[in-house]
């Protein structure tokens, strides 16, 4: 290569330091850097098509890049001063037209196997309604009476903001950590019914190889079956505005029996220890902290109302609760100090819909523009956080009672 | 295509023009106002009116600097070949335009509304979500937008206007003929009647609309089907709209004497316009109202 | 210096001296907005283009600096969003669309031999909507609600929630459709109705039909994107239900109507590329092109197939399963008529007598690193893989390996080639590649990492990411940053080209040793008008083989 030019020559160096510099990083990066196998049949199979291609793509990739490079090396005029005059021949075409053909044939086939048994939804002997909000999924096991919100998990949701000062390695399980997770048992087939319920969210667990997005007034359909216990994490895979990025799923997944006893605590309201199966910090799930259960098969809309008829609350009750309600759901636009941030999120601190009549606030809660809707939370919460809001940072509107916002709820 | 340069030696370059810059401007001020109307943002009409007013005046003194080009004799059979060319590929980008509405058209009859009303794969879509919902066309979906309403039944004034169209397609061809044949007033008389005729079809079809808000409840926000009927209907409307305004001037311009009969490219755009209009709206006669 | 020898070569067409009828340009800010010459309205779509770049490229470093270390550090999640919706949509429709106008509008009149494009006042008013609708765009980001910030894909209902700026969204995306529309038209009949005589389609250069087949695809599917956003403004303001289930439609339905248009987009992008890499290695390598007729039967190939495949992009929005295998079996199609493309390319190489100058040196970069994004497009399309893939960093990796390295490089390489004759003086050769390296090294820091990223489950559209992604980000947010700084070294070649042309070397008519066409026969920098009348090319029947109607055009000198 005594004819390389200088700059080619350094760039070379430099590629290669670089590409050694990245493999090197690659195997220190703990958490890898590939597709997972998976806990499932179909996420190895999955997993075996996704290399079956990829080795394909590389040998081709060695052939068409070999004879460039050669054909850049030998065929530089410095060594190839006169260049040869031919440039058409059919029978070439026709070979390098059939020969991927057939190749991608190849790979169509296995690819099509794996596709209909992916599909293949029937048989089923769990069923979970998995409903996307902005920014949280709400499960609900078919039939069992048991329906909870999973949202992320308090330590990820202070260090995430802007300026916070946490350092995110601190965290356990940054950002793929939630509050309840989904538990699921082993080597039984799960049938997930997934919807959204604003705009359009992606339910996504690598490990299991299911990504199907959430489509308000749809239902879509997709199962697993998982092999081993453990503990499996993913993300909302489809933009759903602010929070996107904020809303993991993580499923747990334990022994039969042993998903049976959980079933039976959840029944019951009671607090489960999820034990040596779920090596998650977020081991203890006391039901009642979670959001309002909302009975399985009932229609999204309609579950929060019926929790609502509360009587009368005091003022102090309705802010104490207001203030937990505006944390968990508004903060993260309207900031904690109710500033807002120009010019996205308006302030309410001093804002007129806060000060003015009671309706126009409640209406903006169920039905904002930009603002995401929160008519999933209960009258009781919309109203304790109506009040909050209404009271809080200099402001003076006006007490907000359940019974207002049920009126207003069409 | 050699003989193309035998027969004109040279290019026909315009002058440089200002009419483009100042056209966009007046369509930028048309958007702002719409756009501060539609998010209640009270500027007014104005900008909405001055925006016209400059599109509407610029478009006329483009088009009328082409005709006056074009009866000066600028134009050679290469400019009357680039112009057809251009027209042939305007309209096709109309159609594609159409097609993206038929699409939706197709689409919700034949896979959103029988999915949601449980179809295929779809049946844990009806059972947790739509209930009771049953397909069905014409619908307002399940969630019964905008209320009951009826239909425009498509054998009364829906078939008058067909019958009217299809008739202008005739009228104006005839006018063709007759301009081919240099039979100026036999021209100008057909294209009365083909003007006339648009001018019918928009008559009717304004009134359809008034009976449809008043006494059918039929919207444009009466579910996918209103959206799909007014979005099409209302669209090809104005392509109706623009194209008798376009067959006016065409007359006008004939009266006061304009396009030879050999060479006549305005008249026969117009014409090309006016055809592809009354496609679209066989296939909406069809696919909108008949079936 | 390579170019040297290229100088030995003669100039022996005399022509330009009696092209001044007056026809000059005006003088100051009037000429351009007055203009209705295809040479100034290529170089006002250039600039616009570059100054887009440049505004994405900005915002493509919020993005990097956002995503330099996990953890929110800069930006608040909804500008972040805004961040990543404006930097696409200012990228496609500002940055490289208007750059592969801007090389039509100079170089197809010159290729086909006329005196400019079919309709010089319709071009001037192509271009003239362009910097208002991206002023209106831009513009959102200071209203209130700020910009769109749904993605550039606009999914309902997501986007339904923007703010003021909705409507301007709206009407901008109308705008540039409507500009590439009547650019695609103009373009279209130019090569239809204006080539010299005796230049039949098979004989025309394959930039010029690249650009015939993506003018096509533009005519066919812009329309259809400005009836998809029509849908979404009336669904906001209007009451209606297209993408609503309550009332019978599907927010679905507008990602079929979306992908109808934005998957022919895709190649919108890519052919003029292809056109512009096939039009460089024979110059350099100095050996006709190989297979010119399959090179055009894969092109339009390439353009049929994409009109069937718009639904791999919505494998996880739950089709019919006899839609994923149809969807699914056309998308691996099309890496066929591709391949031949890229096949046909090394053989062009093959045996040739190669330099490397710079715009060699792109158009090879591009060979190679579009065909490793083109390997991962075809991963993309295999839909029980893709549901892994999907919305993940290697979606990102994948399109930017075929947009970045592959139509942007093509977009530097063609400048690189054509700016001699545009200017009348040789850039730096020196700078042009170390600019070349730069880019080279940077970008693949850039895009390599995020393969991996997206395979170990990084999503897409997130300003902030589980720390085990750390790594990965890194090198990418510092590729990103070296990348953007490296154009500065080509910014400072070309403007002293375009500004500061003392003591730089003079451009013969023929810049490069082995090109061929039309172009070359003008004087460089090219009159301002450069066939005023036709040229006039020999007889059919004495241009021989297809391939070198160029060689047959120029051979036997054309008649002024
Ligand atoms: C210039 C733009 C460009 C080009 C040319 C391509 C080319 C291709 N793209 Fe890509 N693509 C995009 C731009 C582009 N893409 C963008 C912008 C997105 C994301 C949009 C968004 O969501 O925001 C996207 C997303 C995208 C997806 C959706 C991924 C997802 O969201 O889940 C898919 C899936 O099939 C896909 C496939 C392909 C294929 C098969 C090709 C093929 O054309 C590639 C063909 C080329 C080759 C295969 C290499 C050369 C061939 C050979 C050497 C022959 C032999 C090879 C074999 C037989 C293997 N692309
Ligand atoms: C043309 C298209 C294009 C181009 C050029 C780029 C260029 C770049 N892009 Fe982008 N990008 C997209 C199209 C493009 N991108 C799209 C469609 C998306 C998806 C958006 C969505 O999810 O909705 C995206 C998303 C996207 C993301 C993901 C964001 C997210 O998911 O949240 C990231 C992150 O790193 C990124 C980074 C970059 C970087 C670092 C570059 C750098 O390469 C930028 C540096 C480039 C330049 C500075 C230009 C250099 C060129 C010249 C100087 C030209 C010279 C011209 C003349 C001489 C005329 N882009
Ligand atoms: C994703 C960000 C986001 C979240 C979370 C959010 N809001 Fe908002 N909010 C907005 C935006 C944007 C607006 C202004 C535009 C609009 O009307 O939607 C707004 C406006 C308001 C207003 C009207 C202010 C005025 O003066 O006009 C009130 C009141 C309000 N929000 C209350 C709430 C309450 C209560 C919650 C939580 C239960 C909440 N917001 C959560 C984004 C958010
Ligand atoms: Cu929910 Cu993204
Ligand atoms: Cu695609």
């Amino acid at each position: 290569m005594a004819k390389m030019g200088w700059m080619a020559r350094a760039a070379l160096v430099s590629v290669l330091l670089a590409a050694s510099g990245a493999a090197s990083a690659y195997t220190t990066t703990g958490n890898g850097w590939n597709t997972p196998q998976g806990v499932t049949e179909i996420s190895a199979k999955v997993y075996d098509l996704h290399l079956l291609i990829f080795w394909v793509c590389v040998a081709i990739g060695v052939l068409v890049f070999g004879a460039m490079t050669y054909s850049i090396v030998m065929h530089r005029r410095s060594v190839h001063p006169k260049p040869a005059d031919f440039h058409e021949s059919t029978t070439v075409e026709i070979v390098w037209t059939v020969i991927p053909f057939l190749i991608l044939i190849g790979m169509a086939i296995p690819a099509a196997g794996t596709l209909i048994k992916m599909e293949d939804t029937r048989g089923a002997e769990l069923s979970v309604k998995v409903t996307g909000y902005q920014w949280k999924w709400q499960y609900e096991y078919l039939d069992q009476g048991v329906g909870f919100f999973s949202t992320l998990h308090p330590d990820s949701n202070k260090a995430r903001q802007v300026g916070s000062g946490i350092d995110p390695t601190t965290v356990p399980n940054y950002l793929v950590e939630v509050d309840e997770p989904l538990v699921l048992p082993v080597g039984k087939k799960v049938r997930f019914l997934i919807t959204a319920n604003d705009v359009i969210h992606a339910w996504w667990v690598p490990d299991l190889a299911v990504k199907k997005d959430a489509i308000p007034g749809y239902v879509n359909e997709v199962w697993t079956k998982i092999d081993k216990p453990g503990t499996y994490r993913g993300v909302c895979a489809e933009l759903c505005g602010r929070d996107h990025g904020f809303m993991p799923i993580v499923v747990v997944a334990l022994p039969e029996e042993e998903f049976g006893k959980w079933l039976e605590a959840r029944k019951a309201g009671q607090p489960y220890r999820l034990a040596a199966a779920a090596p998650t910090q977020a081991a203890d799930v006391p039901p009642a902290a979670a959001a309002q259960p909302a009975p399985a098969g009932e229609q999204v809309a309609a579950a929060p109302a019926t929790a609502a008829s509360a009587g009368e609350l005091s003022k102090a009750e309705l802010m104490a609760k207001g203030e937990q309600v505006y944390k968990a759901n508004c903060a993260a636009c309207h900031q904690a100090n109710g500033a807002g941030m120009a010019p996205t999120f308006p302030p309410l601190a001093g804002s007129k819909m806060a000060n003015g009549p009671a309706e126009a606030h409640i209406a903006q809660m169920f039905t904002g523009k930009m603002m995401p809707s929160f008519r999933h939370l209960s009258d009781a919460d919309l109203a304790a956080v109506a009040t909050y809001e209404r009271n809080s940072w200099g402001n003076t509107g006006s007490i907000v009672q359940p019974a207002q916002v049920a009126a207003l709820r069409k | 295509m050699a003989h193309a340069a035998t027969d004109n030696s040279r290019y026909f370059v315009p002058q440089p023009s200002p009419w483009p810059f100042i056209l966009t401007a007046g369509l930028v001020a048309i958007i702002y106002g719409v756009a501060g109307y539609l998010e209640n943002k009270h500027w007014g009409p104005v900008p909405i009116y001055a925006g016209a007013a400059i599109a509407i005046y610029i478009v006329f003194r483009w088009l009328r600097g082409v005709a006056l080009e074009s009866e000066g004799g600028a134009y050679n059979a290469q400019v009357d070949r680039t112009y057809r060319w251009g027209m042939a590929w305007f309209i096709f980008s109309e159609v594609m335009f159409f097609g993206a509405f038929f699409g939706a058209l197709f689409y919700a009859r034949q896979l959103s509304v029988p999915w949601l009303s449980g179809e295929g794969a779809e049946l844990s879509t009806n059972q947790l979500l739509w209930p009771g919902f049953e397909k069905d066309w014409p619908t307002n979906g399940p969630g019964a937008m905008g209320g009951s309403f009826e239909t425009i039944p498509a054998w009364g004034v829906p078939f008058i206007n067909t019958v009217i169209l299809l008739t202008s397609g005739v009228t104006i061809t005839m006018a063709h003929h007759a301009l081919k044949a240099a039979e100026r007033l036999k021209c100008i008389l057909w294209m009365f009647a083909t003007v006339a005729l648009g001018v019918c079809f928009l008559y009717l079809q304004a009134s359809e609309y008034i009976e449809a808000y008043q006494h059918l409840n039929l919207k444009l926000s009466s579910g996918i089907y209103g959206s799909t009927f007014f979005m099409l209907t209302g669209f090809h409307g104005m392509h109706v709209t623009l194209g008798t305004i376009m067959l006016a001037v065409i007359t006008a311009r004939l009266m006061v004497g304009h396009f030879k009969p050999e060479s006549h490219f305005g008249f026969e755009g117009v014409a090309w316009y006016w055809h592809f209009v009354d496609v679209v709206w066989v296939g909406l006669f069809v696919f909108v109202y008949i079936l | 210096m390579a170019h040297h020898d290229t100088h030995a070569h003669h100039d022996d067409h005399a022509h330009g001296e009696h092209h001044d009828h007056g026809h000059g340009p005006e003088k100051g800010i009037m000429r351009w907005i007055k203009t209705t010459n295809h040479k100034d309205l290529g170089t006002l779509y250039l600039f616009l283009s570059f100054t887009m770049f440049m505004i994405g490229g900005l915002m493509s470093l919020v993005i990097r600096a956002e995503l330099w270390m996990p953890g929110l550090q800069f930006v608040d999640p909804e500008f972040f969003n805004q961040m990543t919706t404006l930097h696409a949509l200012v990228m496609i429709f500002g940055g490289l669309m208007p750059a592969f106008v801007g090389l039509a509008n100079w170089m197809i009149p010159m290729m086909v031999g006329c005196s400019d494009l079919a309709l010089p006042r319709v071009n001037n008013w192509g271009f003239w909507i362009l910097p208002f609708a991206f002023t209106l765009l831009l513009g959102t980001l200071f209203m209130p609600g700020g910009g769109p910030a749904g993605g550039w894909t606009m999914y309902p209902p997501l986007v339904l929630q923007t703010g003021n700026a909705f409507p301007f969204l709206i009407f901008a995306v109308h705008l540039m459709g409507i500009s590439s529309i009547t650019g695609a038209i103009n373009v279209a009949v130019t090569i239809l109705n204006m080539r010299a005589p005796g230049m039949s389609l098979l004989k025309m250069p394959l930039f010029a039909w690249t650009w015939l087949i993506t003018a096509y695809l533009l005519i066919a599917t812009m329309p259809v994107l400005a009836g998809a956003v029509t849908m979404l403004l009336t669904d906001k303001y209007f009451g209606t239900a297209f993408f609503t289930a309550a009332g019978g439609g599907d927010p679905v339905m507008f990602q079929h109507i979306f992908w109808f248009f934005g998957h022919p987009e895709v190649y919108i992008l890519i052919l003029p590329a292809f056109g512009v890499v096939s039009t460089i290695i024979p110059t350099f390598a100095r050996k006709s092109l190989f297979g010119y007729d399959s090179m055009v039967y894969a092109t339009a190939s390439i353009a049929f197939l994409s009109f069937i495949v718009w639904a791999h992009h919505m494998f996880t929005v739950g089709m019919p399963l006899a839609g994923e295998l149809f969807f699914m079996f056309a998308t691996m199609l099309i890496a066929v008529p591709t391949g031949v493309k890229v096949f046909n390319w090394v053989a062009t190489m093959w045996k040739g007598s190669m330099t490397f100058e710079t715009p060699m040196l792109f158009a090879l970069a591009f060979v190679f690193l579009f065909t490793i994004g083109g390997f991962s497009g075809l991963m993309l399309a295999i839909a029980p893989v893709d549901f892994q893939y999907h919305d993940t960093y290697f979606v990102v990796a994948h399109f930017h390996y075929v947009i970045v390295p592959g139509a942007v490089f093509a977009v530097i390489a063609g400048v690189y080639y054509w700016l001699p004759k545009w200017t009348g003086v040789m850039y730096n050769e020196t700078l042009g590649r170390i600019h070349f390296w730069l880019s080279a090294i940077f970008i693949n820091l850039t895009f390599f990492p995020q393969h991996f990223a997206g395979l170990a489950g990084m999503q897409r559209r997130v300003p902030d990411y589980a720390v085990q992604f750390t790594d990965f980000n890194v090198q990418s947010s510092i590729g990103a940053f070296g990348f953007f700084v490296s154009q500065f070294v080509m910014i400072y070649n070309f403007a002293r080209c375009i500004w500061f042309r003392e003591g730089m070397e003079k451009a013969p008519a023929r810049v490069w040793e082995g090109a061929h066409g039309l172009e070359w026969t003008v004087p460089s920098p090219a009159p301002y008008h450069t066939f005023e009348e036709p040229p006039r090319l020999l007889p059919e029947g004495e241009i021989t083989a297809a391939h070198d109607a160029y060689d047959a055009l120029d051979r036997h000198k054309i008649n002024p």
